[in-house]
């Protein structure tokens, strides 16, 4: 048996206790070497040769990620690591570091009990880094750091070890500040990582090695050889030495948790039903016994299995042939195939029991995000907020009539495994609309829908994704219905900051219908909103917020459906581009009704309510928002007019200069709608010296002098007038 | 504006080239433009090219939202005689005094004809007294988001205070659906389950008028199963749920609607 098929067999006997499982994910910022490590980790564990791991990327098997040498998708595998006598199940997911991937990362955190976050010790901590710190903080994944890429300190920058030590303790002060900001005690302190108890390790990915202070004593490599191995070229004998698997696995081992004790940190975190209930002390004991709950953070697409659903089990025993239920969704599930995940492969199991992370294929209704259980009205797990959100659009068609039809559902099935993706399906046109975090992450999409579903596209160049607002408070604007029998009078506000803040957090849920409409009131009253006011609530619509204000109109409450409808036709639907509208508060103060129902119905309301709206925004002063994304450039000194230059010819405003050994370090923020084609571009500026990341960073209002060309190119484009209309047009 | 100027509302009645008035026809010879709406109801027994060969003149038939976002009426009523014209009459059940308003206050002078309506037809073809109806209502077709509650409450509040009420069915006719007695009784029936105020029992009499004016108009009275299974023809039909039946209501009822003979008893 080789050892691969031993240590599956070993896998397999270890998925029933807990105790000796511990679910760990890689995060970092994009090029910190997260995939070789984790390959690494998997190779050391005889899942692949040794000789391969740091060049073959097993966990990038996506055929884009290897061409792009990037991780796209979370990626998971498991492995056995034999740690003071004892077997551990290791199961492994790799994130992807690309910012248009965000999404990916939120939902894989979800599964796991603790991460290694990876610091590239030349760059050091990075807003990336910060992210992903954050994300693992908010989901109560324990975090240990890992500083990788030592070897180029020593090797290309020659620092002296003092240099490298002063580094270090820079790096690690960096991240314990972010760690004790984002926790509350005595958990901020507990989780500080500590170069002295291994919560930190320090090596080269590439080069197969690592080291930590726990692994000194068992190996006798102190940071003095370390550094003399790297400097007189000797890696691959330190590699032997101290290698980066045992290292590293050991230290899950020691400091992260096992689910039966992380899920008791974690589940109060994650779910907000009652931790008193039978269900709920089931998912804090992690009882195999119990119920089925489990949370699906990735949808995978199997050419023969079909959608396959992966997740972490928090209690229960998932079997084939049970029947499971997905939160919201009315139809019973049956499981069809349960099994683990390695590497590329899927090995079948029986059954699977709480606190691993497991792939089940027949969820038929299950996305990325779902909750699912043995019990039909699971209260379901927080949901996973993103911290960003679509800001490029593509239109894309079928190239083949033939195809119109198969289209849809692939587009269909590729937004249930990316929730980040946003789709908007038009079968009159057949052009569909594909909105996504950047450019990069539609272009995967479409590679997948070409190469992996065989349809042929044929797609628009990339939109900027605008928004719609309002300067200020204006109303009551009088929208009339056509037959003018029916008017309703309408104010319009910014969002109070406070509410979007709490929208933005995920304190308030805007999707679905609002349940307790009383308690979200009560949340408006505590983040500063009026009593008389918030209990007027009637609706959200993305963080925009409908309220009734009227008072004592008759007949107006088998109205109010039509005017909710109305309101998020017109959210969706700005007045001055037709872009949606974003942070705005609606308020309807009164209405005049006919006496009877068919001079009040759908076709009189639903435009009556939206020229209200309309027309109070148009006096409240429009404002268009675009996206703008954080840009991070890493150049030598001598390039570095040319990539400041790049980004100020783009609308770029240099935010922040510095400086990084020899490396000039330059931020800035810059409009997405003058982002297209920077790669290349700032390649050919710096003759390809540039190092350069970006990061989402919500919209801002487009400068005055540009908003009517902006509004003028958008109406174009979509064959409006291109003129928008005025209050006086929404009050005729 | 000229000495043309002018915009006259015609009502066509219930039916038929006839169905109008004798000074109905004659204004309407003397227009030089003709404007008609058959979305808020239909003219049954005849139609549009019927009607320009008897009037000798072409009619431009508007659909809702020429009438109600156009001025077209408007521009043309200032520089020539233009008529208005809807099946029954054009200020009742349509409600078209707004286009009224806003020509009157353009300085277009203006006239109603009236036009026999349901309001005074349905009633009085069932012999009830008009004097005796409260507020009259509308089943819409429900839709997604609009299922009104006001019309079950309107027809309740009118029997608890013993008085009769008519009830208008929709018409959509530019999809060419028109709600029968029998979808409308089933609507009231699904909405007394819901709502239990006691509208609709089996022993409550109902009433239906079907194509009133026609020359195959028929009307029809008795509990809601018998109703149900009775042929009414085709649409437009107009129910009517009575109140308190004054004696002569009901000798009324049985001899013209077929109403059972023990209403008559129960007096």
């Amino acid at each position: 048996m080789g050892r691969k098929e031993d240590n599956i067999k070993k896998a397999s006997l270890l998925i029933k206790k807990p105790e000796f499982i511990r679910n760990i994910g890689t995060a970092a910022h994009i090029d910190h070497g997260k995939t070789t490590f984790s390959d690494n980790l998997i190779a050391g564990a005889g899942m692949m040769s040794d000789e391969l791991s740091g060049k073959q990327r097993l966990l990038d098997f996506d055929e884009q990620e290897q061409a792009r040498g990037i991780t796209i998708n979370a990626a998971n595998a498991s492995m056995v690591h034999t740690y003071k006598g004892h077997d551990y199940l290791i199961n492994l997911i790799d994130t992807p570091g690309h910012v248009d991937f965000g999404g990916d990362v939120t939902r894989a955190m979800r599964a796991l009990d603790g991460a290694f976050i990876l610091a590239c010790a030349v760059e050091g901590v990075m807003p990336q880094t910060e992210t992903v710190i954050r994300q693992a903080m908010k989901e109560r994944v324990k975090p240990l750091l890992f500083i990788n890429k030592v070897d180029r300190l020593i090797n290309e920058l020659q620092v002296t070890p003092e240099a490298m030590m002063e580094k270090f303790t820079k790096i690690i002060t960096e991240f314990n500040k972010r760690v004790n900001a984002l926790l509350p005690a005595p958990l901020n302190k507990e989780w500080q990582v500590k170069v002295e108890n291994g919560t930190v390790a320090f090596g080269s990915a590439y080069h197969n090695w690592a080291i930590s202070v726990p692994y000194m004593k068992k190996s006798g490599i102190s940071f003095k050889d370390a550094f003399d191995y790297c400097a007189q070229g000797k890696q691959k004998e330190l590699a032997k030495k101290s290698p980066l698997h045992e290292v590293l696995l050991d230290m899950a081992i020691t400091h992260i948790q096992n689910p039966l004790d992380a899920q008791k940190v974690r589940i109060p975190v994650i779910w907000k039903g009652d931790e008193n209930s039978e269900l709920g002390k089931q998912m804090l004991n992690c009882d195999p016994d119990g119920d089925v709950t489990l949370m699906v953070n990735k949808i995978i697409m199997d050419p023969h299995a079909g959608e396959v659903a992966i997740g972490r089990l928090f209690s229960g025993t998932v079997t084939r042939g049970q029947t499971l239920w997905v939160s919201g969704m009315p139809n019973p599930q049956r499981v069809q195939t349960v099994a683990m995940s390695v590497g590329a492969d899927r090995i079948p199991v029986t059954e699977c029991c709480a606190g691993n992370i497991v792939a089940i294929s027949g969820l038929k209704d299950a996305i990325a995000g779902s909750t699912v259980s043995t019990i039909r009205d699971m209260e379901p797990f927080e949901k996973i907020t993103h911290y960003s959100e679509p800001v490029v659009t593509k239109a894309v068609e079928a190239k083949h009539m033939k195809d119109l039809p198969k289209l849809v559902e692939v587009l269909r099935s590729v937004a249930k495994a990316d929730p980040s993706l946003n789709i908007e399906i038009n079968n009159e046109t057949g052009e569909h609309l594909l909105s996504g975090m950047g450019e990069l992450h539609l272009e995967i999409t479409e590679y997948r829908i070409v190469n992996e579903q065989g349809i042929e596209i044929v797609s628009s160049p990339p939109i900027v994704v605008y928004q719609e607002s309002v300067k200020g408070h204006a109303g009551p604007f009088e929208g009339k219905s056509p037959n003018k029998h029916n008017k309703f009078y309408i104010e319009v506000e910014p969002m109070p900051q406070a509410v979007l803040d709490a929208i933005k957090a995920g304190d308030i849920s805007t999707t679905g219908k609002i349940k307790d409409p009383k308690a979200v009131a009560r949340q408006l009253v505590e983040l500063g909103m009026d009593k008389e006011v918030a209990k007027g609530l009637v609706a959200f619509k993305d963080n925009n917020m409908f309220l009734d204000c009227s008072k004592g109109v008759q007949n107006l409450f088998e109205t109010m459906e039509l005017c909710k409808q109305a309101f998020e036709e017109a959210m969706s639907k700005g007045p001055l581009a037709g872009e949606k509208v974003a942070a705005v508060m609606v308020k309807l103060m009164d209405a005049k009704l006919h006496e009877d129902t068919i001079h009040r119905g759908p076709a009189q309301v639903i435009p009556a309510v939206r020229s209200g709206i309309y027309g109070a925004m148009c006096q409240a002063g429009r404002i268009l928002r675009e996206p703008v994304q954080k840009v991070f450039i890493n150049v030598p000194q001598d390039n570095m007019g040319d990539a400041v230059r790049e980004v100020q010819s783009r609308r770029g405003i240099i935010e922040d200069m510095g400086q990084d050994g020899p490396n000039a370090i330059v931020a800035a923020t810059v409009p997405v709608a003058d982002m297209f084609g920077f790669a290349s571009a700032i390649r050919g500026a710096t003759q390809g010296r540039a190092l350069w990341s970006t990061e989402n960073s919500g919209f801002v209002p487009v400068p005055n002098e540009l908003q009517p060309n902006v509004v003028k190119e958008i109406r174009n484009r979509k064959g409006l007038n291109p003129e928008p209309y005025d209050a006086g047009y929404y009050s005729a | 504006m000229n000495a043309r100027s002018g915009l006259v509302f015609v009502g066509l009645g219930l039916s038929g080239v006839d169905g109008m008035t004798v000074k109905a026809l004659r204004a309407l010879k003397d227009c030089d433009e003709i404007f008609a709406e058959f979305y808020t109801s239909t003219l049954i027994g005849t139609d549009v090219s019927e009607l320009e060969d008897a009037l000798g003149k072409k009619i431009k038939v508007l659909h809702r939202l020429q009438v109600e976002e156009d001025d077209e009426i408007i521009r043309q009523a200032k520089e020539s005689r233009v008529a208005f014209i809807t099946a029954g009459d054009t200020m009742a059940a349509t409600t078209h005094v707004d286009l009224k308003i806003q020509a009157a206050e353009e300085g277009i002078p203006v006239e109603v004809v009236h036009g026999v309506s349901i309001f005074s037809a349905c009633p009085t073809a069932l012999g009830l007294q008009p004097y005796k109806f409260g507020r009259t209502v509308t089943l819409p077709f429900l839709e997604e988001n609009y299922h009104p509650r006001s019309p079950y409450d309107n027809l309740l509040d009118n029997k608890s205070r013993g008085l009769h009420s008519m009830v208008l069915l929709d018409i959509r006719a530019d999809e060419m659906r028109y709600m029968t007695a029998h979808q409308a009784l089933e609507w009231l029936l699904e909405a007394e389950k819901k709502w239990k105020g006691g509208l609709l029992q089996d022993d409550t009499l109902v009433c239906v008028a079907a194509r009133l004016g026609a020359t195959d108009e028929m009307i029809a009275a008795g509990y809601p199963k018998d109703i149900l299974e009775l042929d009414l023809g085709e649409p437009l039909h107009t129910l009517v749920i009575p109140g308190n039946l004054h004696f002569m209501e009901s000798f009324a009822l049985v001899r013209f609607a077929n109403a059972p003979e023990e209403i008559i008893e129960d007096e």
